[in-house]
């Protein structure tokens, strides 16, 4: 038998019949554990992720059960495989069409660098493009692998605050990608 | 290979082209190399032929060799579907000048085909109705495949030459 493991409450000041948190810790905690995933598959390591939301990995354990296959309702734009320059724009549009607050998962080398296709006509990295949250090394990488990163964006969802898109510093880094 | 077949070809166009048949090689194909300029009415010629019927483009690329005078190359692979029989074609051109006639107003297949050699050679086929790139991006302007172009994307600033000896 497994156990059940529940999300523990964020920290707050418990009394008979009250509890009192931040509004920040409470939406953090909803959107940490309902990401939904924007799957941007273009190669192999489309095929890991394949495995990760398949049974044995099941990445729905950590909440991410439905995929959103249109970037309006997506919450994380995951990219995995080579993207070629002729491709870039889509990637650019995708990103734009996503509502705030969204995150980039970076998946395998060709995404992250190019990777092995140091030519004419391949991205070398999407980070030139759009800016990115989480980079997963490997080629491809193994479901343990996208599954740590999910987790680190998870991270990354709980701590953020509520409207981050007000913050100078995120409107700084988009200006720099020109959105 | 059917050299019977391959010998009447070549007498049929030495006999009709003569000056404009160049060269002829029996590689693993038959192989001839043309007169650019001659380059439609030969293919018509072989495609109207009742003898030879050549009416399937099955291929067209191009080739670059910097050290030759006449260094790029349209090579086209010609089949007779009725008797499997295939043929090579060979038309050079140098840098200074590359310009080829379309075989579109033949074969409407080699409109895709040729806009590619186009976009990796730089090759302009006259008489084309759209010739523009068709898989690099637009905004690219160079032609790839031509060696005086490096093959990376010479954006890229975190590699160590010495890891890949140079």
């Amino acid at each position: 038998m497994s156990t059940i493991n529940q999300v523990n409450a964020p920290d707050g000041i418990e009394g008979a019949g009250f509890f009192a948190t931040k509004l920040d810790a409470v939406v953090g905690l909803a959107r940490k554990n309902s990401i939904w995933p924007l799957p941007f598959a273009t190669s192999c390591c489309g095929i890991e992720f394949m495995a990760t939301m398949g049974a044995h990995y099941d990445l729905a354990r950590f909440g991410s059960e439905r995929l959103s296959f249109s970037p309006r309702q997506a919450d994380l734009l995951m990219v995995m495989g080579t993207i070629a320059k002729k491709m870039a724009p889509v990637l650019r549009q995708v990103y734009e069409q996503m509502a705030e607050p969204k995150w980039v998962l970076c998946m395998g080398a060709c995404a992250s660098s190019g990777g092995v296709f140091d030519t004419y006509s391949v991205l070398q990295g999407i980070d030139r493009i759009i800016p990115v949250d989480v980079y997963i090394p490997g080629c491809p990488p193994r479901p343990e692998q996208v599954i740590d990163g999910i987790l680190k964006i998870q991270e990354l969802v709980e701590s953020e605050s509520i409207r981050r898109r007000d913050t100078p510093e995120y409107k700084a880094l988009l200006a720099e990608y020109n959105f | 290979m059917n050299t019977e077949m391959n010998d009447k070809i070549v007498a049929s166009l030495q006999e009709q082209f003569g000056e404009n048949i160049i060269k002829v090689q029996q590689l693993d194909l038959l192989t001839i190399t043309i007169n650019k300029n001659k380059l439609i009415e030969i293919v018509d010629f072989l495609y109207k032929s009742e003898e030879f019927k050549f009416r399937f483009l099955t291929d067209l690329t191009g080739i670059h060799q910097p050290d030759v005078k006449e260094d790029l190359g349209v090579i086209y692979h010609l089949h007779n579907l009725v008797d499997n029989v295939r043929l090579r074609l060979k038309v050079f051109v140098s840098t200074g000048n590359p310009h080829i006639h379309s075989l579109t107003s033949i074969f409407p297949g080699a409109n895709w085909m040729e806009r590619e050699t186009f976009d990796f050679y730089g090759i302009h086929f006259n008489g084309h109705p759209n010739l523009k790139r068709i898989l690099n991006v637009d905004e690219m302007t160079i032609h790839p495949l031509r060696k005086e172009f490096p093959l990376e994307d010479q954006t890229r600033k975190d590699k160590n030459d010495a890891q890949f000896g140079r």
